[in-house]
């Protein structure tokens, strides 16, 4: 089967007035579809950015992007219409990414009068077929965002995303801004979408507990570079880059019996902005030697695990 | 669904109705739009209702104090000063609507386009408004309104374009932290073309400083009619537009402080009036402010 | 309420007696804090866990009287700290204990600094609000805090912009440990930065409560982050604490329905779940709330007795309350 989405070396550069910022640089994966893949990393590392680069909400530096193994980096308008159809998104913000003027039916119907395709009749009926499938109540058709919670308002973000049935959601932060228990309602909503949709997800979070819950495989992201890739189960387990190992242990566990060692880092991430050549971590790492100065390759070092460090075997 | 359509069909609440029942609450803006309405009323029917015409002259009784017949009492051609103010209110309230209503369609437009777009468009529009802004707009409407000649139209030109830039000015800035918002990218997401996220989602949530402005805007628009009819500049007698009349009994103020009194006062309503709305508005259009 | 009654009085350096907090608007009366009881003793941290609107931050400015007034009212309670009760303090005699010997941390580490001073200005304006010192004394004082938390004292010039978020953070608990409180409150201390700096930051409170002895009100929804660094948990719902105890009596013998909901609703790290189980519904409106138990509607196990019933928090272990018939009962077998 062609994988539903393929990356290849895509890279996203900011031209700023302090230099060149690599938010995104030589990201490469692919995915199989109605499958979840999990992106983590801390704040400035590019995975939001990887996101909207891949939706063309931004337009990628360099790189190519393939769709259902069709190649979909450079694409007319009229084409992007039809990408965005079958690309969607759903925000992490559920206060900032709602029109706070447009009622929660004019939201949800919004994309499916863009696309032309039905009368005023067909939509109505649709999106209150929507709001019942992410379980919004019907007395709300008229509401405004400000009169609703944030759980609720997110099923407002996740109904307008389904809208025209796509086929793959990039879901930024979803449930970051959400209590526990709305979280849990919410990240359970999307998957039983995704079953009975067949959705592919990217679904991007620094909360790693979230990412993985939900995610079959999952990327590590640091400093706009991938440095591992693997199956989520197999990434809790077996760490094997020393970023990845740090930030998992760094996790506050709500269990107490259970001791960890934690890896503390040094220092912080560092500006992404002209960065030296060589392992961005480097300078945080406690394995960190001469030969990290080079450039870093993910390369296959279990089934399906990938890692970028040129140590990984020594240090495991 | 035929329980969905019920629903669809008796709860419409379109957020304009929301905030004008929002702004019915608020007693000052209520009392400020009153009196325009009465004061715009009163304008409309003056041929009718005014008890003189604005020009009919009575050289018997020039300068008559407050009296039965003449409520306001007359000025130095012996005009019925209450008639006039009724009169005035056509020019100085539509002076004021218009230039207003002008300088913020262009100002909003301008400051759109170099909000949203920014780059080179936004360069060239807000160096253009500085060259504008850099000179005092009292100044600029008088030099406008002095190289176009006086006049009823050219006073609203004057007026319009040297307040123009400030509205632009505010919509940018307000574009600004719009543009940024998320459901901004939405829209973009779901391929909404430019016209329509400016239309639909930037501009709803970016114009209430304006329209407040605007409302205020009004204000300025009589005083600065006022300021240029004063300098002989605006609209030209006899009209009776409320500054002229101010600007015309100026030299009888020592003696006859009546015919500089009443339209002084009917301005100073007038202005109070429409910033006590356009308080209220401002607080009317925050969609955060619960009912 | 005698909560914690074992522990000797002399070691109680907070006690806090049924606190009410109602807020009130044109037309409603939003309770945020109904009744609340704790005690502290020195040395110790509390948590307070709970979800958006639960009244945590509520409590914690209550303590420390920073509450707007209108439209917060503290209706009723104690709030005794060193022997005093705080809410009959007069105001200026509140200043000397606000800041000095009670300290709060605030979530947003990007607002909380004012951006045209320096840091170490800002520290050291801290120090001398509180302490007669010479400028030169105080700025030698901040340079040493700055160096406590871990930021090298050259940068003592430099500006808020100029400093990350988990630096910025770092530089809010240098000023608010500046004058060596007894009492620290962190609200949400560590919710806006990354893991990796959060752990960091957790380090370092930990380190400076053991160096310092400073007892501690933290504020969280993450009970990850209780179980490292709390001693005690009290767990609020709607304005209430509904379970509290040691941290062992929560984390492993928690039975109030909302606390075990809490820890279900959480994706395990290890385990192999593969479905989680949110609580249903919401927060209940706070200023419409139930008449019976305020978590009744949202509870898997509400009897009729719940709905039309309050009950109040019963000792089910030694330290260990809970509010909850159905908890109490089972206490009881």
């Amino acid at each position: 089967m062609t994988p539903i989405l393929e990356v290849e070396n895509l890279k996203k550069y900011f031209y700023t007035s302090r230099g060149v910022l690599h938010a995104v640089d030589n990201v490469s994966f692919r995915m199989e579809k109605g499958t979840t893949l999990g992106v983590v990393g801390e704040s400035g590392c590019g995975k939001s950015t990887l996101g909207r680069t891949i939706l063309h909400l931004l337009d990628s530096t360099e790189g190519k992007i393939l769709f259902k193994g069709e190649d979909v980096t450079h694409v007319d308008r009229k084409k992007l219409g039809k990408l965005r159809e079958k690309m969607q998104i759903i925000f992490q913000d559920p206060f900032s990414s709602l029109n706070p003027r447009m009622s929660v039916s004019e939201t949800i119907m919004e994309p499916l009068i863009l696309s032309k395709r039905f009368s005023r009749n067909e939509m109505e009926k649709l999106t209150g077929q929507l709001m019942e499938t992410v379980g919004l109540a019907e007395r709300l058709y008229h509401s405004y965002p400000h009169e609703l919670d944030g759980g609720r308002r997110q099923r407002i973000g996740i109904a307008r995303a389904l809208a025209l049935d796509p086929e793959f959601v990039v879901c930024d932060e979803p449930v970051s801004a959400l209590d526990v228990s709305i979280q849990a309602q919410i990240l359970n909503l999307m998957q039983d979408l995704q079953e009975e949709r067949k959705l592919s997800y990217i679904f991007i979070t620094h909360d790693l507990s979230v990412v993985r819950y939900i995610s079959d495989e999952i990327c590590v992201m640091y400093l706009g570079q991938l440095v591992e890739k693997s199956p989520a189960k197999e990434l809790f387990l077996r760490p094997l880059h020393p970023y990845t190992k740090a930030l998992l242990s760094a996790i506050p566990i709500p269990d107490i019996h259970q001791k960890r060692k934690r890896i503390l880092l040094k220092g912080e991430v560092t500006s992404p902005i002209n960065p030296k050549p060589g392992c961005r971590f480097a300078s945080r790492c406690m394995y960190a030697t001469e030969q990290c100065r080079q450039e870093q390759h993910l390369q296959e070092i279990e089934n399906n695990h990938f890692v970028a460090c040129n140590r990984v075997t020594e240090i495991n | 669904m035929e329980a969905k359509k019920t629903a669809v069909k008796t709860k419409k609440d379109s957020m304009l109705l929301i905030t004008l029942r929002r702004l019915a609450k608020n007693k000052m803006a209520m009392a400020g739009l009153a009196f325009i309405l009465v004061m715009v009323a009163v304008a409309l029917l003056s041929p009718w209702i005014a008890p003189y015409s604005y020009d009919a002259q009575d050289l018997e009784h020039v300068f008559s104090m407050p009296s039965k017949e003449h409520w306001f009492g007359t000025d130095n051609l012996g005009r019925d000063i209450f008639s006039r103010i009724m009169y005035g209110g056509r020019y100085s309230l539509r002076i004021g609507f218009i230039s207003a209503g002008v300088a913020a369609l262009g100002g909003i437009t301008l400051g759109s386009i170099a909000g949203y777009y920014g780059g080179r468009a936004d360069t060239i529009i807000m160096r253009v408004l500085d060259v504008f802004q850099s000179v005092p707009s009292l100044l600029m409407s008088i030099a406008i309104a002095a190289s176009l000649g006086p006049g009823f139209t050219n006073c609203i030109i004057a007026l319009s374009v040297s307040t123009m830039p400030a509205y632009a000015r505010m919509t940018r800035a307000s574009f600004l932290n719009v543009r940024e918002m998320e459901y901004v990218e939405a829209a973009r997401s779901i391929n909404a073309s430019d016209f329509r996220i400016i239309w639909k989602h930037v501009l709803p949530n970016a114009i209430s400083p304006m329209l407040v402005q605007a409302t205020m805007g009004v204000a300025s628009g009589i005083l600065g009619a006022a300021a240029l009819s004063f300098l002989g500049l605006g609209v030209q007698p006899p009209e009776p537009e409320w500054g002229a009349m101010l600007s015309a009994g100026r030299n009888y103020i020592r003696d006859y402080w009546h015919v500089v009194l009443f339209p002084g006062i009917t301005i100073m309503l007038t202005i109070l009036s429409l910033n006590m709305l356009g308080d209220g508005l401002r607080d009317a259009l925050d969609p955060r402010l619960k009912n | 309420m005698d909560a914690w009654k074992t522990t000797k009085e002399e070691e109680r350096i907070l006690e806090v007696e049924n606190l009410v907090v109602e807020y009130t608007s044109d037309k409603e009366v939003i309770h945020a804090v109904n009744g609340v009881s704790f005690s502290l003793n020195k040395g110790e941290t509390l948590g307070l866990v709970g979800e958006t609107g639960a009244g945590k931050t509520t409590i914690a400015k209550s303590i420390i009287r920073i509450l707007p007034d209108p439209p917060a009212k503290i209706t009723a309670g104690k709030i005794v700290f060193d022997g005093q009760n705080l809410l009959e303090l007069p105001e200026a005699s509140m200043r000397k204990v606000r800041g000095r010997k009670i300290s709060m941390i605030f979530q947003d580490p990007m607002t909380a600094l004012n951006p045209i001073f320096s840091v170490g200005n800002q520290i050291a304006e801290a120090i001398r609000n509180h302490e007669k010192v010479k400028r030169k004394e105080a700025a030698r004082k901040a340079m040493e805090m700055l160096e406590l938390v871990g930021i090298p004292a050259e940068r003592y010039d430099e500006y808020p912009h100029q400093f990350s978020g988990g630096m910025k953070q770092r530089v809010i608990i240098a000023m608010a440990l500046a004058c060596n409180p007894e009492l620290l409150l962190a609200d949400e201390p560590t919710t806006a930065l990354d893991v990796t700096i959060q752990a960091q930051v957790l380090e370092l409170m930990g380190d400076l409560k053991n160096r310092f002895g400073t007892s501690m009100i933290l504020i969280t929804h993450d009970l990850g982050v209780v179980a490292e660094v709390c001693d005690k948990v009290a767990v609020v719902y709607a304005g209430e604490i509904v379970e509290m105890g040691s941290r062992e009596d929560i984390f492993d013998f928690g039975a109030h329905p909302y606390t075990l909901g809490l820890f279900q609703s959480l994706p395990s790290l290890t385990g192999e779940e593969k479905r989680l189980k949110p609580i249903g519904g919401m927060l209940p409106n706070p200023a419409d709330l139930p008449i019976g138990c305020n978590f009744s509607p949202r509870c898997p196990y509400a009897t009729e007795q719940c709905r039309k019933e309050k009950t109040g928090l019963t000792e089910v272990r030694e330290g260990h309350y809970i509010r909850c018939f159905r908890a109490q009962k089972e206490g009881d077998k």
